[in-house]
């Protein structure tokens, strides 16, 4: 990191301008050694790096992350320990696996709608919870993505 | 008859409910029906409550150790402050903000003003303001309200009309005179920003007991008798927008120091350049204001209106070891926040430092807990602020360390459900 003066001059604020230096930014794909006289010829082709939040996560600011707990899921392929990123800005629809608070439990199921409201586990061991008025019932956000990491 | 097209200066004010006691809310919903309190650093004292703990008159501000037995009566939820969350959070929700409305000027922790001057012409600015309410709540599960007026004067007491009463179901437009005439004939004159308790006293005894007497008070002697803000503010309560975004003084409880860049940052020596920058103008109004901060958050994002590259946007808090307007001290911090939110790659439209958990700085030296701030770092800053008040930006320091390891009393703290990977929320 590059010692930055404390009290950058007021007149002469060099982020305003255009970028000095590139210190600091990742090697791109491409990078090549270039001979001497002849230009690389994939120099038309840099991209940046491939980043993960742009392919799971649509919706920064409505995504939450939880952590699954216990073995209700396995069917779905989430296990326990499992990261799920939760998409709030999505509407839940029939066969969504969702985060649901059931009075005042939070847990991750399969949200059905047909023939009727209910929450099904992916797991014949754990019964499914029909959603009458009985149940203080509300869905928390939509489970988008499962990460499942095998070394940790 | 010639039409005259004129623009009307309209400002919305997003404030969410009950922040604090929100946020403790939203990943307990075991807590949705139960009194909930948040106490202020060292579990001193109550600083937020949600709307049932209100109901139980738990007074704002009450000292928790002398609270705890109809708290524990009533079985009220107790939480420690929770920065990392309430910061998270609050950077969510200016973010979501800004993708409804394309100018938002962040007032506070909880609050932002949006312009809409001209969205009338094309949508009907209730139905905006619902739309505004419904999309936090959906995506945050944070409840707001939102003021609508052609003042920002006006839209704080739109906003304060909206929460008070729940037939607007919380969004209140008062671009119309007639009623706005209504609310403010119903509002105390200490509800109206800007007007403290002691400046409503001296009103008061001028028969000036509601926001509509203000109004119709004349602005040369309110300007002559009192000050020119207040006369501006009599002007701003007749729908007069004397005030723009971003051009009020900042809340006593938080120092902002943000900027859109006139040109995107993409290098990161830039992007330090400017926090560092930030920094040390947040520290020297923390200083102005003979405070100190215990919060600090940095945050840095991409533009929103550009169509070629993807959104990118982050902030990281942490709190310091105690409290401190020390710019050194800042200015490290926030060195190490960037390098946690850092990413090469996006062309960064705008950054900012939040400064926030301010104390007094004379109210500190008599506490018991916490180390004062040493004398010389005091007399160093106070050299500093007047040399750069002669000639800006004439001074500057190496960093430097910081010691101490003492650690405040966080009895009730809840996880960082949205910033550490080992306190994620737990679900079965």
């Amino acid at each position: 990191m590059a010692a930055t003066p404390l009290f950058a001059s007021e007149q002469r604020p060099e982020w305003l301008g255009a970028p000095t230096t590139d210190a600091g930014r990742a090697l791109p794909m491409f990078l090549n050694t270039v001979a001497a006289g002849f230009p690389s010829p994939a120099q038309d082709y840099l991209e940046s790096s491939l980043d993960l939040h742009e392919l799971l996560i649509k919706h920064p600011t409505a995504t939450f992350f939880v952590r699954a707990r216990g073995d209700s899921m396995r069917g779905a392929a989430i296990f326990d320990g499992d990261i799920l990123l939760v998409d709030r800005a999505l509407q839940a629809q029939h066969q969504d696996i969702v985060i649901a608070s059931v009075n005042g439990d939070m847990t991750v199921k399969r949200l059905l709608l047909k023939p009727e409201p209910m929450l099904q586990a992916a797991n014949p061991k754990y019964p499914s919870i029909r959603l009458d008025d009985s149940l203080d019932f509300e869905v928390f956000g939509v489970v988008s993505s499962v990460i499942h990491q095998l070394k940790r | 008859m010639p039409v005259t097209l004129t623009t009307k200066r309209c400002f919305a004010l997003v404030d969410c409910n009950n922040f604090y006691a929100s946020c403790e809310r939203l990943f307990r919903p075991d807590l949705k029906q139960k009194p909930l309190v948040v106490l202020s650093n060292n579990d001193g004292c109550i600083i937020a409550r949600c709307a049932l703990a209100k109901q139980l008159s738990i007074p704002m501000g009450a000292p928790f150790h002398q609270m705890k037995a109809l708290l524990k009566q009533h079985q009220v939820a107790v939480f420690s402050s929770n920065y990392a969350l309430y910061g998270d959070l609050s950077n969510r929700v200016m973010q979501t903000l800004e993708q409804l409305a394309p100018k938002v000027e962040i007032y506070s922790i909880d609050e932002a003003f949006l312009e809409l001057s001209g969205l009338d012409f094309c949508q009907n600015l209730t139905d905006f303001g619902q739309q505004v309410r419904s999309t936090i709540y959906q995506q945050l599960g944070l409840p707001v309200c939102v003021g609508i007026a052609p003042s920002k004067t006006l839209a704080k007491l739109a906003n304060y009309a909206a929460k008070k009463y729940p037939q607007f179901e919380g969004v209140l437009d008062l671009t119309e005179p007639h009623k706005r005439l209504h609310i403010l004939a119903r509002t105390p004159v200490q509800e109206v920003w800007g007007v403290g308790r002691k400046l409503a006293e001296r009103l008061q005894a001028m028969n000036i007991d509601t926001a509509l007497q203000l109004a119709r008070a004349c602005p040369q002697q309110i300007r002559k008798k009192f000050s020119v803000v207040l006369a501006r503010t009599v002007n701003e309560l007749n729908g007069i927008a004397c005030l723009t975004l971003d051009e009020v003084q900042e809340p006593k409880q938080q120092i902002i120091s943000s900027r859109s860049f006139g040109q995107r940052v993409k290098a990161k020596a830039e992007m330090q350049q400017a926090i560092t920058l930030y920094i040390s103008r947040a520290a020297e109004k923390l200083r102005a204001q003979h405070s100190l901060a215990r919060q600090l958050s940095v945050f840095i994002r991409s533009s929103r209106f550009e169509q070629k590259s993807r959104f990118f946007g982050d902030q990281a808090s942490l709190e310091l070891e105690s409290p401190s307007n020390d710019s050194r001290v800042l200015q490290q911090a926030a060195m190490q926040l960037l390098d946690r939110i850092w990413r090469d790659g996006p062309a960064y439209a705008k950054a900012g430092v939040v400064l926030s958990d301010l104390c007094a700085v004379q109210g500190l030296q008599n506490s018991l807990f916490t180390p004062p701030p040493s004398e010389r770092s005091q007399r160093l800053m106070a050299t500093i602020d007047q040399l750069n008040q002669k000639h800006r930006g004439s001074v500057f320091i190496a960093r430097q360390g910081r010691d101490g390891n003492w650690q405040m009393q966080q009895q009730f703290l809840s996880p960082a459900y949205t910033t550490r990977w080992d306190q994620l929320p737990e679900v079965c």
